[in-house]
C-alpha cells in the first residue's frame, strides 16, 4: 500500500507552489550552509530541509508546513497535516514525545501513520536531530488551517491496519555508523538513508509495499522512473563521479544531464540548500557502493523499420537541441550518449518528458532552469515510440524497444494532450 | 479604486534590456526595487516553446508578440506645418508587449558603437570643420566616450553571451575581425556564427574590391556559454525565427534568457506586470522625483513611491512620459528652445538587392542577425572630404529571411505574375535571392522630433506622442552614396539581376516595408544642460532622482543596432547610482 501512496505523494509535488514557498522560506542559502554543524534551532532548520518536509507538508499555493496536500491514491484521498505551531489545527500543542513518535514511529495523535510520511527512514534518525527538529518546528509562524487527514474509504480508513504492516516491516533500528568506512561515507548514509529518505523512490517495493532487497536498483512510480543509483555503467551512477553527483545535486544539472520530474523538486526543495561537505558526503556514500553488474541487451540493429524511422524523428525533432551527435549541451541539455537513464528498462520517465515535457531545475547554482517542450501534440503514438527505440538503442544506448501501445498507454496515464493532426 | 505600494528603494518603469540589466545591479547592490512593466510575464520554457514557436503567420505576419497600435501608438509626419496621423500598422516600430521588452523578439545584431559615434562633435569639428554639416544638422557629443564605457560594453557582452570575431584587441588588429572596432579588450564571448552561402559570396566579392568583411557580432549565441550571471546558454540552431519571435532554445540574447532567472530569485525584487505607468510624479517645486503612478491590468490606479525613478520604457515612451509628467522643458520647434523631444533621430536604409541564376543560398538556415559587413563606409571610417556629408553605413550581407510566407513574393523581375509559370520563379527565386543592406547614419535636425499630439489621445485620455520627421539633405547624399556601394559589390557578388534603393530618395514613411526600427533620441544625455535632457550619467539635469535610460538618451544615430549601446549605457549608469549616488545623491555632474 505504502507503494501507492508513495508514488501518488511525489506526484502530487510537482508543482509550483513548493518551489515558490521554499524559496522565500530558505532564500539564504548560505544560512543553510552555516546551519549544518551547529545546535538548535538552526540546525533544526537545516535537518527539515534536508528531510524535505515542506514538499507534502504544503498544499499547492498554500503556506508553508501548514499542510492539505492531497494525496490521490488508488484507495482515496490521504491529506498531509498542518506541522505549523498552530494550537488548534498544528502541533503547536503538542509534546516533544507526541512529535518524536510521530516523526519516527509513525504514531499520530489519532493512531498510526499511513506510510507516505516516511518515518520508516527517519526512525533512524539521531535523538538530538528529532529534538533539534522539535526545535525549530515550534519556530514554525501557526497557520490556523484545518485538514481532514484521513479521507479514505472504509476499509482503508482503518488505521490499526497499520498496526500489523509496522509489525511486519517497520524496521526500528537505530542508525549504526559502519566503523569500516569513512566519516563521510557514514554522514553520506545518514543524509541518503535517513533524512532525505531516497531509498522511497529509488528502490523497488514488494507488493506489500515494503523495500525489497534490490536497494536503490531503481523503480516506476506516478509516471516517473526512478533511475538506478547503483554502480553500473549502463543503468546507474557507474559512469559518473562523485562531483557530478555532488554537481547535480546542488544545482540540477552537470555534465551529463538534467534533473526532471519529482527528482527536480527535491532537488530545487532540498539538495541544493546541503553544505558543500554533506553534498561531497551524499556522493562518497553512492561511490561507496559495491558495483553491480548488470545484463546489458544487444542494442537493436539500424535495419529494425523503428529504429529507421526513429532515426529520422531524432534529425528533425530532437537534433537542434541535442545537438546532431547527441551530445547536448553541458549543465543544460543532456546527453542522449550512453545515457543510464537512457537505458533504463523501463522508459516510463522518457515517455513522460517527450509526451508532457519538462520544467527544468532552477537552483541558486544554476539559475538557468532550461527544459523541454512537450511533444504530445505533436507527434503520432508510433513516432514517439520509434524515436524512443531509436535512441535507446544507438550513441552507445541499449535497451527494449517502446512499443506505441506502451506510449498510448501513457498518454492515457498522464492525461497527455491527443496529437492534433492525422 | 486608487492604491498605494509600499515605498520602495527604486521604481524601474519598464522591464526590458535596459530595465533588468539595472535592476540585476541595483538589487546586488542591495537595493529593494520594483519593476513595472505593461506586458505581460513570459519564459522561455512555457512561451516559446521551440515545438510551436516557429509559426511565422502569428510571428511575421500577425506579429502577435508586439505591442498592437490598437492599444497604444504614434502619429506621424514629416513636417511641422502638417498635421500628424496615427499608426494603424507596426511596419518599422516594433514594441515590446511582455516582460523582456523588445529584447525578447529583436534580430539580435549586437554592435559597439564606434569612438566617432560617441563623439561625432569633436571629430568632424577636427577632421572636416563646420562647412562638412549640412544646414540644421544638430551634432553634440555624449559627454561619455568609448573609452569610458568599453569596460561596460565588455561586461554587458559577457551577460549577453555576444558571438563574433574580435578585430581589434588592446589596440592590435586581429585576422577575420573589423579592422574598424573599436579596441576591445577581451575577445567575443561565444565565437561567430557559421556563414552562409551569400555571405561567403559577400565577403570574397568584397575582398576584392579591397573592402574587409567580418562577421557581424550576434545575439545569437556561437557556442554553449555560461554567462556574467551564471546562466547558461546554448548554441544556435540557425532556425531563422528570431526577429518577432522569443527564442525557446535559450540561444538569443534576451532579458528573460540572460537575466531575469537571476531577478527572479532575488527577495529584493518585485515585478509588477501589466500595469502601465502613465506618470512620473515629482515634488511641486520639480526638484525631485516621489514615485510613479500606473494603471494595473484592472483599471485600478496604483501609485509606486520610491527614492529613485528611472525610466526604461521604449525609446519614444521614455520621452512621452516626460512630457506627460511635466519634466524638464519640452523642444519647441519654432524658437529651437528646450530639450525634451529634441534629437530625435531614425536611420537611413539603403539596399542593394540581387537575384542570382544558379545558385543555392539555402536561405532557411539563417537567424535574425546573420550577417558579413564591411565598416568601411561607416561612421568616419573613410575621408568624407568634398563629399557633402557626414556618416555612412554598415554595409552588410543579411541572411535574415527565408521564411516561407515572407519570401513568397520574391521572383525576378519579368517573372509570370501567377500559375505555374510563377510557382517555378518562385522555386528557382527562393534559391537565388539575396540582399545586402546598407544601415546608415542618421544624426539630429531641427526639423526632426517629438512632441505631444494635439488630437490623438491613448486608452487612459493622455495624448499620443507626435513624431516630426522625414530624411535631411546628409542622409540623402549618405544614402544614395551607399546604395552605390551595395550595388557595386551585388554585381561583383555575381549576380544577374541587380537593383538598388536608396529610402532617403522619398519622404519617410511609418508604413515603409524593410526599414529600420531603430528610433532614438529625445532625452539624450550630453554636456550642456541647454541642449540635453541629461548629464553624461543618464541623470535629469533638473531632477537628480530621475534617470531615463536606453537609446532615447543617443543624440545621434550610427550605422549600426543600438542594443549593446544600450546595455553598456545602463551599466556605466548602474555603476555611477551605486558609486557615487548613493554615497551623495545630488546632481553627479555641476555646470
Amino acid at each position: 500500500m505504502a507503494r501507492f501512496l508513495l508514488r501518488n505523494t511525489l506526484g502530487a509535488c510537482v508543482r509550483g507552489g513548493v518551489a515558490l514557498s521554499v524559496a522565500a522560506l530558505f532564500a539564504n542559502a548560505a544560512q543553510a550552509q552555516d546551519a549544518s554543524a551547529g545546535t538548535g534551532i538552526e540546525h533544526g532548520r537545516y535537518l527539515a530541509i534536508a528531510s524535505d518536509c515542506v514538499a507534502c507538508h504544503t498544499a499547492s499555493g498554500g503556506k508553508p508546513f501548514a499542510g492539505g496536500l492531497d494525496l490521490n491514491t488508488p484507495f482515496g484521498i490521504i491529506t498531509t497535516s498542518n506541522i505549523t505551531s498552530d494550537k488548534a489545527t498544528g502541533i503547536g500543542s503538542w509534546t516533544f514525545q507526541q512529535f518524536d513518535a510521530a516523526v519516527r514511529h509513525g504514531k499520530g495523535a489519532n493512531g498510526n501513520l499511513y506510510p507516505a510520511m516516511p518515518y520508516t527512514s527517519y526512525v533512524k534518525m539521531t535523538d538530538s536531530d528529532v529534538a533539534d527538529l522539535w526545535a525549530y518546528m515550534r519556530t514554525v509562524p501557526p497557520v490556523s488551517q484545518k485538514v481532514v487527514e484521513n479521507k479514505l474509504p472504509f476499509p482503508y480508513n482503518i488505521r490499526s491496519a497499520l498496526v500489523a504492516w509496522n509489525l511486519l516491516f517497520f524496521d526500528k533500528k537505530p542508525f549504526t555508523p559502519d566503523s569500516t568506512k569513512s566519516a563521510a561515507v557514514n554522514r553520506g548514509a545518514y543524509l541518503v538513508e535517513v533524512l532525505e529518505h531516497c531509498g522511497i523512490c529509488h528502490t523497488p517495493k514488494s507488493i506489500l509495499g515494503h523495500d525489497s532487497s534490490a536497494t536503490y536498483q531503481g523503480t516506476s512510480l506516478q509516471g516517473w522512473h526512478a533511475p538506478d543509483l547503483t554502480n553500473n555503467d549502463h543503468t546507474g551512477l557507474g559512469t559518473w563521479s562523485a562531483k557530478d553527483i555532488e554537481t547535480y545535486l546542488r544545482s540540477g544539472t552537470n555534465r551529463h544531464t538534467a534533473s526532471s520530474g519529482p527528482m527536480t523538486e527535491v532537488i530545487v526543495n532540498s539538495t541544493q540548500h546541503l553544505t558543500d561537505a554533506d553534498l561531497q558526503a551524499i556522493a562518497a556514500y553512492f561511490k561507496a557502493l559495491p558495483a553491480r553488474t548488470v545484463d546489458v541487451p544487444r542494442p537493436l540493429p539500424a535495419t529494425n523499420a523503428q529504429m529507421a524511422a526513429g532515426k529520422r524523428e531524432f534529425v528533425v525533432q530532437c537534433s537542434a537541441c541535442h545537438t546532431s551527435n547527441g551530445l547536448g549541451v553541458a549543465n543544460m541539455i543532456p546527453t542522449l550518449q550512453s545515457n543510464p537513464a537512457i537505458n533504463a528498462k523501463s522508459p516510463d520517465s522518457l515517455l513522460n518528458i517527450l509526451l508532457m515535457g519538462t520544467s527544468g531545475p532552477a537552483t541558486v547554482a544554476n539559475p538557468t532552469g532550461a527544459a523541454m517542450p512537450g511533444f504530445a501534440w505533436k507527434l503520432h503514438d508510433d513516432q514517439i515510440a520509434s524515436v524512443l527505440t531509436y535512441i535507446r538503442n544507438s550513441q552507445d544506448n541499449a535497451a527494449p524497444a517502446v512499443l506505441a501501445a506502451d506510449v498510448a498507454k501513457a498518454r492515457k496515464a498522464l492525461n497527455a494532450q491527443q496529437t492534433v493532426w492525422h | 479604486m486608487n492604491y498605494k505600494r509600499p515605498k520602495a528603494d527604486v521604481v524601474i518603469i519598464g522591464l526590458g534590456w535596459s530595465g533588468s540589466t539595472m535592476a540585476e545591479e541595483l538589487t546586488r547592490a542591495g537595493l529593494n526595487v520594483v519593476a513595472i512593466e505593461r506586458g505581460a510575464w513570459r519564459d522561455t520554457t512555457t512561451s516559446f516553446p521551440t515545438t510551436r514557436n516557429p509559426d511565422e503567420l502569428s510571428g511575421s505576419v500577425r506579429k502577435d508578440i508586439l505591442q498592437a497600435p490598437v492599444t497604444e501608438t504614434y502619429t506621424v509626419r514629416n513636417k511641422a506645418n502638417q498635421t500628424a496621423l496615427p499608426l494603424r500598422k507596426f511596419n518599422n516600430l516594433t514594441l515590446g508587449n511582455n516582460v523582456g521588452g523588445a529584447g525578447t523578439h529583436w534580430a539580435g545584431a549586437s554592435w559597439r558603437w564606434q569612438a566617432f559615434d560617441h563623439q561625432p562633435y569633436t571629430r568632424v569639428m577636427e577632421r572636416y570643420g563646420a562647412k562638412q554639416l549640412v544646414d540644421g544638422l544638430i551634432l553634440q557629443d555624449w559627454g561619455v566616450t568609448y573609452d569610458d564605457l568599453e569596460p561596460f560594453y565588455d561586461r554587458f557582452e559577457k551577460i549577453a553571451g555576444t558571438s563574433g570575431t574580435a578585430g581589434v584587441i588592446n589596440g592590435a588588429k586581429q585576422p577575420g575581425g573589423n579592422p574598424f572596432e573599436g579596441s576591445r579588450t577581451s575577445l567575443y564571448p561565444t565565437p561567430a556564427l557559421e556563414r552562409t552561402r551569400a555571405n561567403l559570396l559577400f565577403s570574397e566579392a568584397a575582398t576584392r574590391l579591397g573592402y574587409h568583411p567580418f562577421p557581424v557580432p550576434s545575439a545569437m549565441i556561437g557556442a554553449p556559454y555560461t554567462n556574467a550571471l551564471g546562466l547558461n546558454l546554448a548554441p544556435c540552431t540557425y532556425c531563422g525565427y528570431c526577429q518577432l519571435y522569443g527564442c525557446g532554445n535559450w540561444s538569443k540574447s534576451s532579458p528573460n534568457i540572460c537575466i531575469l532567472p537571476v531577478l527572479m530569485q532575488r527577495p529584493n525584487f518585485t515585478v509588477v506586470t501589466e500595469s502601465e505607468v502613465i506618470r512620473i510624479n515629482t515634488t511641486p517645486d520639480k526638484k525631485m522625483a516621489t514615485g510613479v503612478t500606473f494603471v494595473d491590468s484592472n483599471g485600478n490606479i496604483g501609485e509606486q513611491p520610491a527614492d529613485i525613478v528611472i525610466t526604461a520604457t521604449f525609446t519614444l515612451d521614455n520621452t512621452r512620459l516626460l512630457l506627460l509628467s511635466g519634466i524638464s522643458m519640452p523642444y519647441d520647434f519654432a524658437s529651437g528652445q528646450g530639450v525634451v523631444g529634441r534629437g530625435f533621430t531614425f536611420q537611413t536604409l539603403s539596399w542593394g538587392f540581387m537575384f542570382f541564376e544558379n545558385e543555392y543560398l539555402n536561405p532557411f538556415m539563417n537567424t535574425g542577425a546573420l550577417a558579413t559587413q564591411i565598416d568601411d563606409f561607416n561612421g568616419d571610417n573613410f575621408d568624407h572630404t568634398g563629399m557633402g556629408f557626414i556618416g555612412g553605413a554598415g554595409i552588410q550581407s543579411l541572411c535574415n529571411q527565408g521564411l516561407p510566407i515572407g519570401m513568397a513574393g520574391l521572383v525576378p523581375e519579368g517573372s509570370p505574375q501567377w500559375g505555374k509559370g510563377w510557382k517555378q520563379a518562385f522555386q528557382k527565386g527562393y534559391q537565388n535571392y539575396a540582399q545586402i543592406q546598407g544601415q546608415g547614419t542618421n544624426f539630429a535636425h531641427r526639423e526632426q522630433f517629438l512632441d505631444l499630439d494635439p488630437t490623438y489621445k491613448d486608452r487612459f485620455g493622455q495624448p499620443l506622442l507626435r513624431i516630426t520627421f522625414d530624411y535631411n539633405e546628409n542622409d540623402r547624399r549618405s544614402g544614395r552614396f551607399v546604395r552605390d556601394k551595395c550595388v557595386e559589390i551585388a554585381r561583383e557578388m555575381g549576380a544577374r539581376q541587380v537593383w538598388g534603393d536608396s529610402f532617403p530618395d522619398r519622404p519617410y514613411s511609418g508604413y515603409r516595408l524593410w526599414d529600420s526600427s531603430h528610433v532614438q533620441g529625445g532625452v539624450v544625455m550630453g554636456e550642456d544642460p541647454k541642449t540635453s535632457v541629461q548629464n553624461r550619467y543618464q541623470q535629469n539635469w533638473d531632477i537628480p532622482n530621475l534617470f531615463v535610460i536606453g537609446a532615447s538618451s543617443f543624440p545621434n544615430n550610427a550605422g549600426y543596432n543600438p542594443t549593446i549601446v544600450v546595455g553598456a549605457t545602463t551599466l556605466w549608469t548602474a555603476k555611477a547610482i551605486r558609486d557615487l549616488y548613493l554615497r551623495n545623491p545630488g546632481p553627479l555632474v555641476r555646470v
